[in-house]
């Protein structure tokens, strides 16, 4: 038997580990729950401290993981159940119905248009709308299409067909059923990735409430090209473009009371880049950063800030922040603390970096597999000091944000990591 | 898939090209008059076929391009859809099964470059079109068929550095199955942990937690260790480096490796001239107050202040250390924690070392009337907090920082638990840092107060300072002999700051740990096991195949100045017996660097030679 592993989570993490594997020979299954690989950081616009293009970089990345000879990339579907041990793992993999022909649908998008069904694109954070058989971002990998069994009102109702008319490949079959599988792997590597927090419930940041108040991840799909507004950044209240910026740090992070204390290692650089592409894409534009300690410390972290501050002009400030309204104009209103003087400024939008969280169903998975997270729901290394990404559970490991905060170059080299131990493993296990 | 033998493609044969043009459903076809196009491209010179699909990378429209080759006689093909970066291969794969050498296919992109740039201007999205098909014919018309040469990858790795890092990617290696030579300068394994007391998260000694690594690496039957021992030359590339190790005291060793992961780690900046560093008494660097713990020999102290950020981020150095913040909480929580065991021990051990001289005190008595006044002058309402002690009551722990990169779960939680725990922390600005000064006999650190807007003193019995990491001194000379890059503030480079974290440019050469900017432990060994990852994947694979697309040199014009030498960033130039330049096909990327630099015109890139380039320039220059 060939030596085989499952990657679960089809994000920049696990298509590291998959190509790390199937470039060694390794027969790799990657799980990915959605209908395209490519996970957060397709949906980034730049990446700090280079600004290099997100998708850019990625999509490459993407296209080599999903046409490897090795890789088995199996898209919409969900790790149900595990059996057995290191060497020797059964693995159910549940595979959604997408109600299209995988083999058949070249991607080409003539079903879109025809489709009469509006639903907000998670993609796009809500920003702009999909249709109800659709790709979740123009990269996607795989390049095929996907019905929304909840919204299709041929699924749901039995009446519309209008993407079968169009296609003419004849791809889509609206009598498709999940499917089980049972894939025998040696070793499994998990790296599902984060979430991001929704604000509303801590009203003193007005999200939901106040329309000019953004998160960072609405805010990263609107400077994007690709995205919503085609990159123009513009207020939900008046769809005029802001001048004024105020970027506001630890957002339900660093905070016991909703559940967070911890720091998501990544923000102060994310909204420090956000900052600077405002600058970018108008020489007029004057950001604020709120923050509570600047952590940017890793390799050219520092010199991003200072860059930011000298060429850029963003204003940092050391302190908490809570957002009020103007009503008469729906500029957010930031009130804040220096020197123990409450102040108050007002901007023309607010950007939030919420806390990044661990994904409710890692926890399910967690179950499944035998492992152990931490009170947060991060998923717990055994040996935390040498051995990080190692478990409690034989041949299992980890890799990315599900193991707790890591940028992209941590969870590329987390995602080396696991394929290396998860070779060992099986080389130890002698199996599979 | 059995590839058909690829058919003998004469060089001087007539070009008989053949040209695909997609309408990739809508995408194209919506903004391209894709018909018209393809039409057009029957009147180009050397096209015999040309033909429009619905989609050229769908079955049907690879069997249309093999139907082609056989029926029609093709002996290039043009296909003008979408992005080779995702596309190349499936339709250089198609020319294979046909016979047709892959290096006689060129891509043609009508897609990215027409119909989505010009999604509102069809009639010029379509000349667009017709353009670039034209230059795409015209480059068709001088492609060479190219053989991509095989070399084979010795299947032993070689580690610099018996660190963390150098342990742990040489461990990887050996269990994933490939022997490697573990090459330490010094007479024993763990590098700078060696230094430290305890680690964060755990209250076990450094050296207790590293020990089962060093055995491991001892006991694995693939891990040939060389103590007291240096990499004195490298030569070679991908899956052939000759090496020369020397140890003291015995012959040099040359033995042959694949891979190489680099892991020499770093140093400690020592903050000459700061903060009364080597001036006044009781002042030592982060790594030092580490020793003093684990040697047990702290004196007693009631009074206790890091300053963090001591010659870093925009002073000596730019960067931020990254470690040194969590390294001082740490610190700092152990002694208010355990004060009763690890203070007072140089007394009592009477190991009192000379560097570190105890200092008469001021009486406790006096301290804390002295405080209590002060606290009265500013008119502060109460007793001050600063006046009680720490939660033992019997010592008190300052740190001055600018940010305090708690960052992450763990060290959050534990900075949370110092200022739990009573630790102070006193922010301060790169316009106002902390100063220390002697007062008598007594050391003081003065700040300014950011919120109070107040100068501030107080009497401490020692100072920490947190200096950063700094590159090992030898990193240009190792730098110069593996030919991989460092970066401006000296670390190695790596060959992309996101996504290639572990890789150099140069193939065959890995990079981890703190050689490569500061990390932790956890950080530096998940870096090891991903470089030994990376590594193994040609040891594994047992060859490297180079894409033919490479330079060439013409032994004839090269004078062996050396130029393409320098600047290629892959290290695949080198000079031959003769002097004269030659390309290494394993490790050339086909960058183009040398070819653009020869002085004498005498490299020249395979299928991306001047006569091509410039014919599909005058393609495109030319009336329609």
């Amino acid at each position: 038997m060939e030596k085989s592993v499952m990657v679960i989570g089809g994000g920049i993490a696990g298509i590291q580990a998959s190509l790390d594997l199937a470039d060694k020979g390794i027969i790799v299954h990657l799980v990915e729950k959605s209908p395209s690989i490519g996970g957060r950081m397709a949906q980034l616009d730049k990446t700090f401290p280079t600004n290099d293009c997100s998708i850019c970089i990625l999509a490459p990345k993407m296209a080599d993981c999903f046409s490897h000879p090795n890789t088995n990339v199996i898209t919409y579907a969900e790790v149900v159940g595990v059996e057995g041990k290191v060497g020797a793992f059964k693995v159910k993999v549940l595979k959604k119905a997408r109600f299209v022909d995988e083999t058949m649908c070249t991607g080409c998008g003539e079903c879109l248009e025809k489709c009469p069904v509006k639903v907000p694109s998670e993609f796009e954070m809500g920003l702009s709308n999909r249709k109800a058989i659709y790709t979740p971002f123009m990269q996607a990998v795989p390049r095929v299409m996907t019905i929304d069994k909840e919204n299709c009102i041929m699924i749901t109702k039995g009446k519309c067909g209008n993407c079968k008319k169009a296609c003419k490949r004849e791809a889509i079959d609206f009598e498709m059923k999940d499917q089980m599988l049972e894939i025998e792997v040696g070793s499994i590597i998990v790296a599902t990735g984060f979430d991001s927090w929704n604000p509303t419930t801590s009203t003193e940041y007005g999200y939901g409430r106040y329309p000019n108040v953004y998160t960072a991840m609405e805010y990263e799909r609107m400077i994007n090209a690709a995205g919503p507004t085609h990159g123009h950044i513009e207020r939900r209240s008046d769809k005029k473009r802001p001048t004024k910026l105020a970027f506001i740090q630890c957002v339900g992070s660093r905070n016991p009371q909703v559940g967070h204390p911890y720091c998501c290692a990544v923000c102060c650089m994310h909204s420090t880049k956000e900052a600077m592409l405002a600058r970018e894409h108008h020489d007029d534009m004057e950001s604020t950063i709120f923050y509570k300690d600047m952590r940017a410390c890793a390799k050219g972290f520092w010199e991003y800030i200072e860059r930011a501050k000298r060429d850029y002009g963003v204003r940092y400030l050391n302190s908490d922040a809570t957002v009020q309204e103007n009503p008469e104009n729906h500029n957010p209103i930031v009130v804040y603390d220096v020197g123990g003087r409450q102040q108050s400024e007002e901007f023309d939008m607010v950007v939030l970096a919420t806390a990044l969280i661990p994904r409710k169903e890692t926890l399910e998975l967690a179950k499944i597999l035998g492992l152990k997270a931490d009170e947060f729901g991060f998923l717990e290394s055994s040996d935390r000091i040498l051995g990080m990404g190692r478990t409690n559970v034989p041949g299992v490991f980890l890799a990315g944000y599900a193991a707790g905060p890591a940028d992209i170059p941590e969870s590329v080299a987390q995602g080396s990591s696991a394929a290396a131990k998860a070779v060992e493993a099986m080389a130890l296990a002698g199996g599979a | 898939m059995t590839m058909a033998e690829t058919k003998k493609t004469d060089p001087n044969e007539k070009p008989r090209i053949g040209v695909y043009v997609c309408h990739c459903g809508s995408n194209i076809g919506g903004f391209v008059d894709v018909p018209s196009v393809a039409e057009y491209a029957k009147t180009l010179p050397d096209v015999v076929y040309a033909t429009d699909n619905l989609y050229t990378c769908a079955e049907d429209g690879l069997t249309s391009i093999r139907e082609g080759i056989r029926k029609h006689n093709l002996n290039r093909v043009v296909v003008a859809s979408c992005t080779p970066r995702t596309h190349a291969p499936l339709f250089q794969t198609t020319c294979e099964s046909a016979g047709l050498n892959k290096y006689l296919f060129t891509f043609v992109n009508i897609r990215e470059h027409c119909s989505w740039v010009h999604m509102k201007e069809k009639e010029k999205a379509t000349l667009k079109a017709r353009d670039l098909i034209k230059m795409g014919v015209a480059r068709a018309r001088l492609l060479m068929p190219q053989e991509e040469e095989k070399v084979d990858v010795e299947p032993t790795g070689l580690v610099i550095g018996g660190g963390v890092s150098g342990m742990t990617a040489a461990l990887s290696l050996a269990d994933m199955g490939f022997p490697v030579h573990l090459v330490e300068k010094e007479g024993e394994l763990g590098g700078f942990v060696r230094n430290l007391n305890n680690l964060y998260v755990t209250e076990k000694s450094a050296t207790e937690t590293i020990k089962p690594l060093i055995e491991k690496v001892k006991a694995s039957k693939n891990v040939k260790l060389h103590l007291n021992s240096q990499v004195k030359s490298v030569e070679g590339f991908i899956g052939n480096y000759d090496v020369v190790m020397a140890s003291k005291g015995a012959e040099d060793i040359k033995t042959k490796v694949g891979t190489i992961v680099v892991a020499t780690g770093a140093l400690e900046f020592v903050p000459e001239g700061l903060y009364g560093y080597n001036q006044y008494p009781n002042i030592v660097t982060l790594t030092e107050f580490e020793i003093l713990c684990k040697k047990k020999s702290l004196p007693s102290l009631k009074n206790v202040a890091f300053i963090q950020c001591v010659g870093s981020r925009g002073q000596k150095v730019s960067y931020c250390s990254r470690i040194c913040c969590n390294v001082a909480i740490k610190n700092a929580i152990n002694i208010v924690d355990n004060y009763e065991n690890m203070l007072g021990l140089a007394e009592k051990n009477g190991t009192i070392i000379d560097t570190v001289p105890v200092e008469k005190k001021v009486p406790d008595e006096i301290l804390e009337r002295r405080r209590r006044r002060r606290g009265r002058e500013r008119g502060e309402e109460g007793e001050a907090e600063e006046v009680k002690l720490g939660p033992s009551e019997k010592i008190e722990v300052t740190v001055f920082n600018r940010d305090v990169m708690a960052y992450g779960v763990e060290h959050e939680l534990t900075y949370n638990k110092a200022r739990e725990h009573r630790v102070k922390f006193v922010r301060y600005t790169p316009e106002n840092p902390p100063k220390v000064f002697m007062e008598g006999n007594q050391l003081m650190v003065s700040y300014f107060h950011e919120t109070l807007k107040l100068d501030r003193s107080m009497p401490v019995d020692m100072v920490v300072l947190s200096t950063p990491m700094v590159p090992q001194l030898d990193t240009r000379e190792m730098s110069q002999m593996l030919k991989v890059p460092q970066g401006q503030d000296g670390w190695f480079l790596e060959a992309h700051v996101k996504l290639r974290p572990v890789d150099f440019a140069t193939d065959g050469i890995y990079v981890c740990g703190t050689c490569k900017g500061p990390a932790d432990i956890t950080e530096a060994a998940t870096q090891a096991a991903a470089a030994a990852s990376r590594a193994a994947i040609p040891m594994a694979k047992g060859y490297v195949q180079a894409e033919a697309l490479t330079s060439v040199v013409d032994d004839i014009k090269c004078s062996g100045c050396g130029t393409c030498i320098q600047v290629c960033p892959y290290g695949a130039m080198r000079k031959n017996d003769k002097g004269l330049a030659e390309t290494i096909v394993a490790a050339c990327k086909g960058c183009g660097c040398c070819g653009a630099t020869c002085p004498e015109m005498a490299i020249t890139m395979t299928n991306y030679t001047d006569a091509q380039l410039l014919a599909e320039a005058k393609a495109t220059l030319e009336e329609v």
